[in-house]
Formats: C-alpha cells, sequence, structure tokens
C-alpha cells in the first residue's frame, strides 16, 4: 500500500495522512483542477513533495531506487504519447522502457484485444485517432505488467460506451492477475461501478485525511 | 612542379578597398529596412580588431617559441570559444549546463588536437606556433559551432517532446532511455554542417585553409594533403565534443531521483 504522511506539494497536495491500498481497484475523484493528476504523479515518483513522505510497501520513496519504484508502479498519462512508428513497437516499448524482455506477436495481439483496439501490428501508430492511441497505451501498459497501475483518466477520449467497456476489460485482467489500480476519473458513475475504494480529492487537498 | 613563392602583400588601401563589400551589405539591410546595421558595423570591426591583434600575438609568437605561450593562447582561444557558445544560444543556460558546455568543448577539443598534432601531422617542437595555433583554432571553432547546434536542438527537444520523455519515465524508462531519440537528433543535428562540409569541399568551395595556402605560393597537392587531414580532424573533434556534450548535457534536466526539472 501508498502511505503518505504530512505530505505537502506546491499549494496543491496537502494531506496529513493518506493511506492508499496498492492490490485493489481504487477512484479518485474531484473537480479539475484538484490534484488528482498530481497525487498520481506523487505516487509515480515523477515528483517529490515539498514536505512529508510517501512510501510504498512500508518504504519511504527516497529509499527506493526511483526506476525500480516505478517499474512496479506505473503511471499512464492522459494524453497518450506515442513510442516508435508501429503498433508492434509502441506495445513493446513498455517493456523496454521497463527492463523486460520483448514478448511474442501473440501477446502483442492479445493485449491490444483486451483493450479493444483491433489494429494490425505492423500497422502505423501515428494514423492512429486519439481512442485508437489511449487503447494502444492501455495495452502497453498491460504488457509492461507492473504491480500497481496508476491510470490518469485513461479513457478519456472514447465514447461513453467504449469507455465503459475498455475500463471493464482492463480492469477485468488487472483483477485476474491480482494487480492495484488507481484511476482517475472525472465520472463519479465510473468510479462507483468499477471502484473498491473511491478516494475524494478534498482528501488530500485541505489538510484532510482518509482510510479507506 | 615549380612554386610561386612571391605573394602579393595587400596594401592598407587595398584591404580598405575590401570593405566596399560591408558598405554594400549596410545599403542593402538600410534599403530593405532589415535591422541589422549595428550588429554588422560591430561585427566587421570586432573581426577587423580581432585579426589584427591575433596577427600581431602571431608575429610574436613566431619569434619567441614557447610551450607556454602556445598552451597559453590555446587556452584563452577555448574559454573564449566556450563564453561564445554560452552568449549565442538563446534562452537561459543552467550552471550544470554550463559546465556540461565548458567539459565536452575542453576535452573533445584537446583530445583531437592532440592526436592530430601528435600521430597525423607530427611537427616539431610540439608547441610550433606556426602549426599548433592554426590547427586549434580550426578544430575549436568548428566544435563551437556544432556544440552550439548541440545545445541548441536538445534545449528544443527536450522542450518540445517534453511530456514524451515524462510518460517514458512513467514506464520506468531510465532518463538515458527516455531522451535516447533525441539525444540522437541532437547529435545528428549538430554534425551534420560538418559532414554536408566534406561534401561540398573540392567542388562547391574550396576550403579557406587550402586557400590560404595556394594563395602564398604552396604546391596545390601539399595543400590539399593539409586539407583532408584538417577537414578529417575538424570531423572528429566535432563529433568527440557534441558525443560528450549531449552525453553530459541531458543529465542537467534530470535531478537525482530521475526526475525531469521543473
Amino acid at each position: 500500500m501508498f502511505q503518505l504522511d504530512n505530505v505537502k506539494y506546491k499549494n496543491i497536495i496537502n494531506t496529513k495522512q493518506l493511506t492508499i491500498p496498492a492490490d485493489t481497484i481504487t477512484a479518485v475523484t474531484g473537480p479539475s483542477g484538484s490534484g488528482k493528476s498530481t497525487l498520481l504523479r506523487l505516487l509515480n515518483y515523477l515528483v517529490s513533495p515539498d514536505s512529508g513522505t510517501v512510501s510504498y510497501h512500508g518504504k519511504p520513496f527516497s529509499a527506493w531506487e526511483p526506476t525500480e519504484l516505478r517499474r512496479q508502479v506505473m503511471m499512464l498519462p492522459q494524453q497518450p504519447v506515442l513510442f516508435g512508428e508501429t503498433v508492434a513497437e509502441n506495445l513493446q516499448a513498455g517493456r523496454l522502457f521497463s527492463g523486460r524482455e520483448e514478448v511474442s506477436e501473440e501477446k502483442l495481439t492479445a493485449a491490444a484485444q483486451q483493450c479493444m483496439l483491433n489494429k494490425q501490428l505492423s500497422d502505423s501508430a501515428e494514423n492512429l485517432s486519439g481512442g485508437e492511441q489511449q487503447r494502444l497505451s492501455l495495452a502497453r501498459l498491460l504488457l509492461a505488467g507492473p504491480d500497481v497501475y496508476l491510470l490518469d483518466e485513461p479513457t478519456s477520449a472514447l465514447d461513453e460506451d467504449m469507455e465503459w467497456n475498455v475500463m471493464e476489460r482492463f480492469l477485468a485482467e488487472a483483477r485476474r492477475a491480482a494487480k492495484g489500480v488507481i484511476f482517475v476519473s472525472h465520472a463519479a458513475a465510473m468510479a462507483d461501478h468499477f471502484a473498491d475504494h473511491t478516494i475524494q480529492s478534498d482528501s488530500f487537498t485541505r489538510g484532510g485525511g482518509l482510510k479507506p | 612542379m615549380t612554386e610561386n613563392t612571391s605573394i602579393i602583400e595587400l596594401s592598407f588601401w587595398q584591404i580598405l578597398a575590401a570593405y566596399v563589400f560591408i558598405v554594400l551589405l549596410l545599403v542593402i539591410v538600410r534599403w530593405r529596412k532589415i535591422p541589422r546595421e549595428k550588429e554588422i558595423l560591430i561585427s566587421s570591426l570586432r573581426m577587423t580588431f580581432q585579426l589584427l591583434l591575433m596577427g600581431y600575438v602571431l608575429m610574436f609568437l613566431f619569434e619567441n617559441p614557447s610551450p607556454w605561450l602556445t598552451s597559453l593562447i590555446v587556452l584563452f582561444m577555448l574559454s573564449f570559444a566556450i563564453w561564445n557558445i554560452f552568449q549565442r544560444v538563446r534562452g537561459p543556460l543552467s550552471r550544470e549546463m554550463k559546465r556540461a558546455i565548458a567539459v565536452s568543448m575542453s576535452i573533445g577539443t584537446i583530445l583531437s588536437l592532440l592526436y592530430f598534432n601528435f600521430v597525423v601531422i607530427q611537427f616539431a617542437p610540439w608547441f610550433n606556433p606556426r602549426y599548433f595555433i592554426p590547427i586549434a583554432g580550426m578544430i575549436i571553432g568548428n566544435s563551437m559551432t556544432g556544440i552550439t547546434l548541440g545545445v541548441q536542438t536538445l534545449t528544443e527537444h527536450l522542450h518540445s517532446q517534453r511530456s514524451r520523455v515524462e510518460a517514458a519515465l512513467m514506464l520506468g524508462a531510465t532518463p538515458n532511455q527516455a531522451t535516447r531519440k533525441l539525444v540522437n537528433q541532437s547529435f545528428d543535428a549538430a554534425i551534420l554542417p560538418t559532414i554536408n562540409n566534406m561534401v561540398g569541399a573540392g567542388i562547391v568551395f574550396l576550403p579557406g585553409m587550402m586557400t590560404g595556402q595556394i594563395i602564398s605560393g604552396v604546391n596545390p597537392v601539399t595543400a590539399i594533403g593539409y586539407q583532408i587531414a584538417i577537414l578529417l580532424g575538424i570531423t572528429g573533434a566535432v563529433a568527440l565534443s557534441v558525443i560528450l556534450f549531449t552525453q553530459l548535457g541531458y543529465k542537467t534536466y534530470f535531478n537525482d531521483r530521475m526526475q525531469l526539472k521543473d
């Protein structure tokens, strides 16, 4: 689990104590600009708090080797990013960045299908629509296989039906593999439906605390 | 082959006549209302002053050759080149970035210079200013241009591709992995002019060193030998200093927690 103690960051994050489980599905909700993405960036060790400590598995971040931690706790930004030209290269990128060996084409195709991306592996990734690139990024993350997924509005570019379907399938796979998911969502209904716990942004922005 | 060793000594009036080209340039920018008059005046004055000064310094050095004086002049040229890079790059440079520029310029040019002088040309004594200083000038000058381009592209790429670099870090990439592509692009952009220089040499333009030697009466084949060697030396020096720079330079954008600095 993640533990935040007396964490303050740039007038955005301010919490006495916050505990977030790392083996279940947690939704982070709140109005836009309320620090939800910043919370994920803190948990990914992409930024460090101005004061206080963040720990994972009881070990403060300062004691973690940063890439080692990020390879266990990976984050997906809201804007999809391409790494390489083809769909296949993009799917393998997470494996390579995290120091894992490449996987077979069957596994690439299976992960793409799991995230409802029906494209050829040799297709150009640049020609994909925004929504397709989001699904490509989700599939890349599934293949990289960390212990915890931090998802920042991972399906914001999809229409509602597709959004629910993709989330359903992604989270089913995460549950099957006993992984933790912390996802930011603007839709309260989605948080209620999918998450085991929900964290409201005011619990980590106003000096509050929460123990789910 | 006979060598014509007589060279026309330019008189004051002949040099003054060459300034007509600057007057032409001034007339053009004034006519087109391009606000560059001040820079043109300052740079042609600076060029004149710096070259005159260098002429007297070289004359003094040739008459009093000394390992200390030669080394001192080369160090001065190097420092001036480094300072010049700081001035030429648009936007502020962090202290770490300045250090990366200084270290890569110094190591890259000095190593190339030593190899070139001791292994390729092999002149004696090793500090002979007639060889050492012009060769140092060419190697330092070209490395300066290369690193300036390298700094420019690296800074721009890290700015425009920040979210991409960050997305790679989020997946557990090291800063090295996260920036590999843009570091390579910066290296490529920085050495491209040097490579193009080799392509055009001899056909599109006669390089300055060769031109000077030929005018001063050196057998063209000898001059070409030197020119080939120096073009290769320049390419090596630019490659070495730019790769050193990119390797040190990208790291200045990260802190010890492997986070991108603000």
